[in-house]
């Protein structure tokens, strides 16, 4: 609300998802597991996504990340719809407008913090020397200068989290998605990131915050719920 | 993501699995040694023939019995029917525009006073023997005389090995040695001409066929040398020799070779020898780049979730089976280069023992067949972890 209500109605639409359906098929069975989605996130929006297990919380995001195609509907995503896209098209949009925040951190075993969080400039074409100052530069902003070099193993389960926000901040993507990002951290260290996503909200970055917890979905702008495939209210 | 940084994750996975990659490339490593070290002794052993006989002249050519080139193999299962009488014929027809000499080779021990020197090879030559073979040089005293050979004097012209081993270096000249149970009295002895192949080629003593053939109670001769004076008489001085053999003998009986075609038989088997030597290397290759195969599969599988990630974060397929194919090239080319390493140290040692002449296009080839076999192999695995699906693969325990 903080941006939008500084920006009034002129606030771009980022998200637009119309009638979105996900079925999935396998041999035997058809599950829906999302449907008809109808969902629009302005720039700036700092939006909680809740609702039980299975619910189809993951399928959604999977789909807004441009992981995965939706079986029906449109998305639309910064003015252009990515509904029926390449799997080469889609790979190159997540690098340029999606940071990814997994529940299980996903860095690379045996590699430093400074490498893990270039990780998605390597594949932009970014050379090597600005890389560095870019890691470098946002690790410190999440507040691990200190720690440029060490190894996923040497790193608390906060200290690896903030190591994948910058990872996932340093394309400087459109959009932050995150898949329960403190379902492996203590209520304490889960209250830092959470904090440091209102920071980074209030610096003007989308974020979509994924989590069947309550009290932190109440930390978004906006909670949007989810129940068996169905936004509801 | 630029190929340089791909090799550099390359190498930093093949570190990151020391031992697996060490083990992996085991195959490649030992089929690359083993083709640069093989063709090396081929090549060494060709050379050192090429030599061997290059050192004869070249205006030389063999009468040897059976026949080459023919329905039969060299040889061949026929009895042996060159004799002195067809080196004496061949001296009659030729005249002047050849010498020849029988020969008959044995080995057999030497003695004088308490000393012995085994496993001499003692040549039974004529006197124009030492016309024919020039690298043959008297050091000491001289050669024997027609009329020394001709009667089957017993004397003797020996290798400096002879003199060290049966006189500890004295002056042999004029001295009585035996050879089997016979005394000959040394004439003279010839100028080092070096070892190979565990053949001391100073070992050796020299006696006239006809005493040769008393000796060793011998009625053949086991080949006869022409030297044509000319290299423009070498065609017709042969066609007249087969001529004059087919007077007594017949074609199946004898084969009359130049050291051209001689130099060319030897290239051939040489040849052959190679081929096979380095197929079977070549197969431990094959069988290296499956094991790189497996490993890779297996690395795939392990990677699962970092595939997914790193597809998550915008890696293209074409990415993943670049970065995938690199390793598996990286891994087979450095078993290439670590090859090539041991297979020239094993050249240059075996080289202490037997020669060996490392060539460059062995070493090129094998190279070149690894990395082939690196790409091959590398494949299979990348085409897998390429078309992952991320979410699948993120999920992967
Ligand atoms: N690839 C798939 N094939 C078949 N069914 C699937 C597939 N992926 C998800 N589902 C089903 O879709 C439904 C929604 O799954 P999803 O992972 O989105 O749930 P979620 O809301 O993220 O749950 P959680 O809170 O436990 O993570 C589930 O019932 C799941 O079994
Ligand atoms: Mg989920």
């Amino acid at each position: 609300m903080f941006k939008e209500a500084r920006e009034g109605a002129s606030v771009a639409t980022l998200v637009k998802l119309h009638k979105v359906n996900k079925i999935f098929k396998t041999d035997t069975l058809s599950f829906h597991a999302l449907i008809d989605i109808n969902l629009e996130i302005k720039k700036g929006e700092f939006i909680g996504i809740v609702g039980p297990s299975g619910s189809g919380k993951s399928t959604l995001m999977n789909i807004l990340g441009l992981l995965d195609n939706p079986t029906s509907g449109t998305y639309t995503l910064d003015g252009q719809d990515v509904s029926r896209l390449g799997e080469e098209t889609l790979a190159s949009l997540r690098n340029k407008k999606i940071g990814f925040i997994f529940q299980n951190f996903n860095l690379l075993g045996r590699t430093s913090a400074l490498e893990n969080v270039q990780l998605p400039l390597i594949y932009s074409g970014v050379s090597k020397e600005e890389r560095d100052l870019r890691a470098v530069e946002i690790l410190q902003s999440v507040g691990l200068g200190d720690k440029l070099q060490s190894r996923p193993n040497q790193l608390s389960g906060g200290q690896q989290q903030r190591v994948a926000v910058a990872r996932a901040l340093i394309t400087n993507p459109e959009i932050l998605l995150a898949d329960e990002p403190t379902g492996n951290l203590d209520s304490k260290t889960g209250a830092d990131i959470i904090n440091l996503f209102k920071t980074l909200n209030k610096k003007g970055k989308t974020i979509i915050l994924i989590t069947h917890e309550a009290s932190i979905a109440k930390n978004a702008n906006r909670v949007i719920t989810i129940k068996d495939g169905k936004v509801g209210r | 993501m630029n190929i340089f940084e791909t090799f550099k994750l390359a190498f930093k996975s093949i570190i990151a699995n020391r031992l697996r990659s060490s083990l992996t490339i085991l195959g490649i490593v030992i089929g690359v040694t083993s083709v640069i070290l093989l063709v090396a002794l081929v090549s060494g052993l060709k050379s050192f023939i090429t030599a061997q006989i290059s050192s004869f002249g070249a205006n030389v050519m063999y009468v040897i019995p059976g026949r080459i080139g023919g329905g039969r193999g060299p040889g061949g299962s026929q009895a042996n029917r060159l004799t002195f009488q067809d080196a004496n014929n061949l001296r009659v027809a030729l005249g002047g525009d050849a010498e020849v000499s029988a020969s008959i080779q044995r080995t057999s021990t030497l003695k004088y006073q308490n000393k012995t020197d085994r496993d001499v090879t003692i040549a039974g030559v004529e006197a124009t023997y030492f016309k024919i073979i020039s690298a043959l040089k008297i050091d000491k005293g001289r050669f024997f005389t027609f009329s020394e050979a001709n009667s089957g004097k017993r004397v003797v012209v020996i290798g400096p090995t002879v003199v060290k081993n049966l006189f500890g270096g004295r002056d042999p000249i004029g001295e009585y040695i035996s050879v089997g149970n016979l005394k000959y009295q040394v004439i003279g002895v010839v100028q080092p001409r070096g070892a190979n192949f565990g053949i001391d080629l100073d070992n050796v003593g020299a006696i006239s066929v006809v005493a040769a053939q008393r000796q060793f109670g011998e009625d053949r001769v086991q080949n006869i040398l022409i030297s044509a004076k000319t290299p423009e008489l070498i065609k017709s001085v042969q066609s007249e020799a087969v001529k004059t053999l087919k007077k007594r003998l017949t074609e199946d009986d004898f084969t009359v070779q130049t050291q051209e075609q001689t130099l060319s038989t030897i290239s051939q088997i040489t040849g052959v020898l190679t081929a096979a030597l380095g197929g079977i290397a070549a197969i431990s290759l094959i069988v290296g780049g499956i094991g790189i195969m497996n490993i890779m599969l297996v690395s795939v599988t392990e990677r699962t979730r970092e595939i997914g990630l790193r597809k998550a974060l915008g890696a293209k397929p074409k990415d993943i089976r670049l970065q995938f194919l690199i390793e598996a090239v990286t891994l087979s080319a450095l078993g290439g280069i670590i090859g090539i390493i041991l297979g020239i140290a094993f050249s240059l040692l075996v080289n202490i023992f037997f020669q060996t002449t490392i060539t460059w296009w062995s070493i090129a080839l094998s190279f070149g067949f690894s990395v082939l076999v690196g790409v091959v192999f590398g494949v299979a695995p990348a085409l897998r972890a390429s078309k992952m699906n991320p979410i699948q693969a993120l999920r992967y325990e």
